[in-house]
């Protein structure tokens, strides 16, 4: 039995997760902040995560983005293969309500239509669009606002295999130690391991939409989630880059397999509100 | 203690900054970011006027929301500075003395900083919400078409700032995760 959805449900839906992920700080996130203050030992440091928990609350009462690089909108699909899109293309619909969501939310317009052109498209279009299909009749549709400071100072790196665990480690801090405080620290580290080129960044990607508090399912990278957050939280970037214990506030590592000859591992690393909203269809 | 200080600022008000200082700074300052400051060096290299008297001036690297209705502006926290350091040692020569961004300078920007006494500051990143409440006023000044990141005048009060590179070339990024690692050991 087919589901029916119609287009005009999709803009809607894109429209709201826009806004929402720009004007409300994710409850993981919130949590994890209050965390790491109590963990944290300067003062510089303590009062830099109390400006950001403060932020966080005058943009939820007022209804205000919380950072001004509202971002590029990277919107997830996953399409059950029981669902019917109607009533027109999904790729407009998505484009459509990016760009009423940016638009009515007073979200600010960041994409440029050629990358050496460079002339704004007025309506934060296009969107990235990551298409997935899976079973079950559900469309659930996720966006992330990707704001550049913390994309500039992502990395991809074709480890070879014989560099192993100690190489992936070694490379995830040679990026986290660069990026500084540059990706507006404490950051989120979003790690994918394996694949080809494009699969390990595109699993970087969808780590970070992995809330903080919840580990890889495999024990294995639960345990070097745990590792890498420390040795990050080591470095003593900190806050804003001005010294501290909360450099990250967490590491999502996702996996996928790969070719005899290779090790890609791709570094996204975004800044501490970590953005992104969902919903079901 | 916060130092207050005002803009324009004067060599002696930038000698006394320190990498590390918290600042309050009242005043007019300019935004500019990367589509901006190229075409304002595009027009230094022309030989032409700038849109505006760059003299004891302060340059915040930020390119905010839309306003809403009533509101001077929308969030409007700094973005990173690295990406103007092709153009700021120019900016300086002709007598800026203020940037506010957030995130490492190139060694270019700091001997500028240096040799012009000039102050680079960070404001937190991410806390836009926050940062909005201090603008006052908002006037667009040039480039219109170039949205965000258009050229824009704000009167500022009481924003919260940190020196990061002050005049002699101490960078408070160095000296705080130093420090820190220092009181862990």
């Amino acid at each position: 039995m087919m589901k029916e959805i119609h287009v005009s449900k999709i803009v809607e839906t894109v429209k709201k997760l826009c806004i929402d992920a720009n004007y409300y700080l994710n409850e993981d996130i919130k949590s994890s902040l209050f965390k790491a203050k109590e963990k944290e030992t300067f003062p510089l440091a303590q009062n830099i995560l109390d400006i950001i928990l403060e932020n966080a609350e005058i943009a939820k009462n007022e209804n205000m983005p919380m950072c001004q690089d509202t971002g590029m909108a990277v919107v997830f699909l996953e399409i059950g293969q029981d669902v019917h899109i109607v009533g027109g293309s999904l790729e407009d619909a998505v484009n459509e309500g990016v760009r009423q969501g940016y638009n009515e939310g007073y979200l600010r317009k960041s994409v440029v239509g050629d990358p050496i052109e460079r002339i704004n498209t007025k309506d934060n279009t296009p969107a990235i669009i990551h298409y997935s299909i899976v079973t079950g009749d559900k469309l659930k549709i996720t966006v992330a606002s990707k704001g550049f400071g913390s994309e500039n100072m992502s990395q991809l790196k074709m480890l070879k295999p014989a560099d192993g665990i100690d190489g992936v480690k070694e490379f995830v801090l040679k990026v986290v130690k660069e990026a500084g405080p540059n990706p507006c620290p404490p950051i989120v580290v979003g790690i994918g391991i394996g694949g080809t080129f494009e699969k390990a960044a595109f699993l970087a990607k969808k780590a970070l939409l992995r809330p903080v508090d919840v580990r890889n399912s495999n024990p294995y990278y639960a345990k070097l989630e745990e590792e890498l957050l420390e040795k990050i939280n080591s470095l003593g970037i900190g806050p804003q880059g001005f010294g501290g214990r909360t450099t990250a506030l967490s590491v999502n590592v996702e996996t996928y397999a790969t070719h005899i000859a290779g090790l890609p591992v791709a570094v996204n690393i975004n800044c501490h509100a970590t953005r992104h909203a969902e919903a079901v269809l | 203690m916060k130092k207050k200080i005002i803009t324009p600022l004067t060599d002696d008000a930038v000698k006394i900054l320190k990498a590390g200082d918290s600042v309050l700074l009242t005043g007019y300052i300019y935004t500019a970011r990367d589509a901006a400051h190229k075409r304002l060096i595009e027009l230094l290299n022309e030989g032409k006027k700038l849109p505006f008297d760059i003299n004891g001036q302060v340059i915040y690297y930020v390119g905010p929301t839309p306003a809403k209705e009533g509101m001077p502006i929308g969030s409007a926290g700094p973005t990173t500075s690295y990406r103007m350091d092709p153009y700021a040692p120019k900016l300086l020569e002709i007598g800026l003395k203020g940037m506010i961004g957030k995130g490492y300078r190139g060694d270019e920007v700091i001997n500028a900083i240096k040799k012009y006494n000039g102050v680079y500051f960070a404001a937190i990143g991410g806390a836009a919400a926050l940062t909005a409440k201090c603008v006052k006023s908002s006037e667009l000044i040039a480039y219109e078409d170039l949205g965000a990141e258009a050229v824009r005048k704000l009167y500022v009060e009481d924003l919260p700032l940190i020196v990061v590179i002050d005049s002699h070339g101490n960078n408070y990024y160095e000296i705080g995760q130093r420090e820190y690692l220092n009181s862990t050991k």
